[in-house]
């Protein structure tokens, strides 16, 4: 399954549900605000690295830049641009988006 | 602030103004939405600060790039501030802390308060707007 975040993890509790249903080897693919989650130094970066041990994390590229975030990438978070989006989307038989 | 007094003769009560600003930028419409109110305000001669807690610190964050959102960078606009004399900029520490962000990462000069002064500058205000 991919499941899909779009809300900050330091306002929301989104992530950290998503997190705890999502079953071994599916994919996470953090967009807008979410990205924030995946940088080096925020308060859910523990988070994160925990989960990449089960999971695929992933973080939409455009949505760093546009929060000045693209440096800041956590090591084993697979950044990807619009077609990768749609990759995962096609590759995946379901996914859940965490509104 | 002595000089506009003058100029307003009793036509204006200058009121302390907080703009507290709590969001990230581009994921909800709120952080545009504020500063544009502060722009507004600034043409009342009011006395505004600006306050950056929780996500809305990053609104601040130097390098945005929105091209690949196609959305306005609206980023810019806060260095403008000051040539509308908005100049009382402020950041909560532990919002900069728990996000791994420091005063070198954003894109104009701020003050960066403790809890409890950021908590005594919002109990002074006449009218605290949140966004």
């Amino acid at each position: 399954m991919l499941h899909i975040v779009n809300k900050s993890a330091t306002e929301r509790s989104s992530l950290e549900s998503c997190l705890r249903m999502a079953t071994k080897g599916s994919a996470v693919l953090l967009i807008e605000d979410a990205v924030c989650a995946a940088t080096s130094g925020n308060a859910a970066a523990a988070k994160i690295q925990a989960a990449a041990a089960d999971l695929k994390i992933y973080a939409l590229g455009p949505d760093l830049a546009a929060r000045g975030m693209a440096g800041r990438v956590l090591d084993g978070v697979n950044v990807v641009d619009y077609g990768g989006f749609v990759d995962l989307v096609a590759e995946h038989s379901n996914c859940q988006s965490w509104l | 602030m002595s000089d506009m007094d003058e100029m307003d003769e009793g036509s204006g009560i200058v009121k302390k103004f907080m703009f507290l600003n709590r969001k990230a930028p581009h994921g909800t419409v709120y952080a545009l939405e504020g500063l544009e109110v502060v722009l507004i305000t600034a043409a009342f001669d009011q006395d505004v600060s600006m306050v950056f807690t929780d996500d809305g610190v990053y609104q601040l964050m130097k390098g945005i790039d929105t091209k690949g959102i196609e959305v306005k960078d609206f980023s810019k606009t806060y260095r403008a501030l000051e040539g509308y004399d908005i100049e009382k900029l402020y950041v909560d520490q532990a919002s900069m802390d728990a996000r791994g962000l420091t005063e070198d990462d954003l894109i104009v000069d701020v003050t960066v308060l403790p809890v409890d002064e950021m908590a005594n500058l919002m109990a002074e205000q006449d009218v605290v707007i949140s966004f």
